[in-house]
């Protein structure tokens, strides 16, 4: 048998050795996450980051909707950092930092969610489609092929324009077409993990017992394979947590978002429409952008550092 | 005891096409076994022990099909013919009337399910609404595994404990014949000793017939009433196995049996037998051994032996079994 049908079924069996039940397994995977630098890094940026969010306006200074002073003329009102103003003001004259640490929450909640939406359904997928195979997984893979050819931002912008004005009243306003376009066109890469992870799985000799046994299709995806692609798929949604939240951004900062709520990549659209950029008012844009960065960056670290306690071939030789 | 065997298998044939060409894999294979009975299938790889035992279960691989043969199971369920079993069918024998202890069980048991949910799902799916904690307690119980791992990992178990778990799965709806094919390979002696006592138990206080399809002799020799020796898709021999192993009839008996060298007996490697096993769809002159058989003759090439019963019951196919 090959090292490479193995991978996952001894992940999970490595990160069940030395707890029993869900909670340990979670907590041993835990405590090896945290014995690598990477990994302590990533969940010390996450922490800070999940923080920000809980408790981000009652950090605040102010509240970002409340201007300090007003002119017609958005240049005026852009004022340097000072006591007051720790990160300056924006072009409405709103104070900079508090609509920074506001929209942590928007933001990690958008990342989060598309990854989730897109996690399930490229798992959803990868599943049937490696274990049913034959023209159902012909038909899928080359829907994925599609989806994964399409160019991104145009079909993003397409689709957020036409669903825009609908989904005034959903959960997170505006922001949730984000969501929605960022899940449903990044599947197509987790599926294709989850597929060949199950070509491997659903060979192997315990599948095959099942099916003898008499388990249905059903019994068998949802019992004895599913538990043997979750730790990929954990790793694999970690990591695109981060690239969700860069997506976000993306289209945000392409005026695709939502301008009524504070996201990092709404406020630099808005620096970027103010001149902020070109005026040299540093204060205004480099903290969003360093702040989108650095959770993006947190989910990475965590993510391939999960993919290595899963996946020994990734490991480091030491 | 009942008088008519549990399984009668007669004339048994499974094949597979090439093309237009009918291959055959198991060319006319006849045995029985009684309830309580343990029969031995032995023979070298690719003579048609495990594709015989696997239609009896149904599982042939696509590609090999059934082409003839009566197979007749009079369980306490009813008389079943299998050569005409629908696939619901099959699915309600399997388990409940005859069920398989699989070879190597490292790879049979889920390595992310616990051991007790592993045998509960059995007989969830074959007997809804029984009271599934109290059967796996019993099963688990009757094969040896402590009360106390029953939730455990599979690879919390070491080898001998993850064939008793196997062992447990098989009992688990209470079948009447257990198929173990290669049930001992993996495990080291002391371990494959302790299952095969485990079997022979089963067999004694729950009345099992056991249909045991290995290689080794020895466990053979250890565990069943009776063996069929396999070669080239057909049982060539077949008796008792004190007869066979005092006096095998049939020179593949002979060499296979000489392949063996005993611990404390003089040093010396166990003969192997010259050449291979014949490939599928090798067509045969005379006797199928002849190219390997040490004692052969003429005769053995001129047409395919007569399978020779004589007043004991003991079968074999070769010429020299007719004169004794």
């Amino acid at each position: 048998m090959s090292v490479a049908a193995n991978e996952a079924a001894e992940a999970a069996e490595r990160i069940l050795a030395s707890h029993t039940g869900a909670w340990g397994g979670a907590r041993s995977a835990l405590a090896a996450l945290l014995r690598t630098r990477r990994g302590q890094v990533g969940m010390v940026l996450l922490a800070v980051f999940v923080a920000l969010a809980l408790f981000g306006p009652l950090l605040a200074p102010q509240d970002p909707n409340a201007a300090s002073s007003f002119s017609t003329s958005g240049a005026q009102n852009l004022e340097a950092p000072s006591s007051v103003h720790w990160l300056g003001t924006d072009e409405s004259g709103r104070d900079v930092l508090s609509e920074l640490l506001y929209a942590a929450r928007i933001s990690l909640a958008v990342g989060l969610a598309a990854a989730i939406i897109s996690t399930l359904l490229g798992t959803l997928i990868g599943i049937v489609s490696g274990y049913r195979g034959g023209w159902t997984d012909r038909l899928l893979m080359a829907l994925d092929d599609w989806v994964l050819v399409i160019p991104f931002i145009p079909t993003a912008i397409i689709m957020a324009s036409l669903l825009g004005r609908r989904a005034q009243d959903w959960p997170l306003g505006r922001e949730s077409v984000l969501v929605l376009v960022i899940g449903a066109l990044g599947w197509a890469g987790t599926s294709r993990i989850v597929r060949s992870q199950v070509l491997t799985l659903k060979e192997r000799d315990y599948v095959r017992r099942a099916r003898v046994l008499g388990c249905s299709d059903r019994t068998i995806m949802a019992r004895h394979i599913l538990p043997g692609v979750l730790p990929l798929v954990l790793a694999n949604g970690v990591l695109y947590v981060s690239l969700s939240v860069l997506a976000e951004t993306t289209l945000s900062f392409l005026g695709l978002g939502d301008p009524q709520s504070f996201s990092w990549g709404q406020m630099l659209n808005d620096a970027y429409a103010a001149g902020a950029m070109t005026d040299g008012r540093w204060a205004y844009f480099v903290p969003p952008g360093l702040c989108v960065t650095l959770l993006a960056m947190g989910f990475s670290l965590i993510g391939y550092s999960l993919e290595e306690i899963v996946n020994p071939t990734r490991r480091e030789r030491a | 005891m009942n008088a008519d065997p549990l399984l009668e298998v007669r004339d048994l044939r499974v094949a597979y096409r090439d093309g237009g060409r009918i291959v055959p894999i198991v060319d006319g294979a006849s045995f029985e076994l009684r309830r309580g009975e343990a029969l031995g299938l032995a023979g070298e790889s690719g003579c048609g022990k495990t594709t015989t035992a696997l239609s009896l279960l149904g599982l042939l691989p696509s590609g090999l099909r059934r082409v003839g043969g009566e197979l007749t199971l009079r369980s306490e369920r009813g008389v079943m013919l299998l050569h005409r079993r629908t696939p619901t069918g099959w699915r309600d024998l399997r388990w409940r009337t005859v069920s398989v202890v699989f070879q190597g069980a490292m790879n049979a048991l889920d390595p992310v399910m616990r051991i007790d949910r592993q045998i509960g799902e059995a007989i969830r799916l074959h007997e809804p609404g029984a009271d599934v904690d109290a059967r796996v307690a019993e099963v688990l119980e009757r094969v040896g595994i402590p009360r106390s791992r029953r939730d455990q990992y599979p690879h919390e178990f070491s080898g001998g404990m993850r064939q008793r778990a196997m062992i447990a799965l098989a009992l688990a709806c209470g079948p009447e014949l257990i198929i173990g094919d290669e049930p001992t390979t993996a495990l080291d002696v002391m371990t494959q000793g302790q299952i095969l006592q485990l079997l022979e138990e089963l067999r004694r206080d729950l009345g099992l017939a056991l249909l045991l399809i290995t290689h080794d002799l020895s466990v053979i020799a250890e565990t069943c009433d009776r063996v069929a020796v396999m070669y080239a898709g057909q049982i060539v021999e077949q008796g008792p196995v004190k007869d066979v192993f005092a006096a095998p009839k049939h020179p593949y008996s002979e060499r296979l049996l000489a392949g063996f060298t005993h611990v404390g007996g003089p040093r010396a490697l166990g003969e192997a037998i010259p050449g291979t096993p014949p490939l599928p769809g090798h067509v045969f002159e005379g006797c199928r051994f002849a190219d390997r058989c040490h004692r052969v003759f003429d005769e053995c090439r001129a047409g395919p032996p007569p399978l020779v019963v004589d007043a004991s019951g003991r079968e074999s196919r070769c010429l020299l079994a007719r004169g004794s």
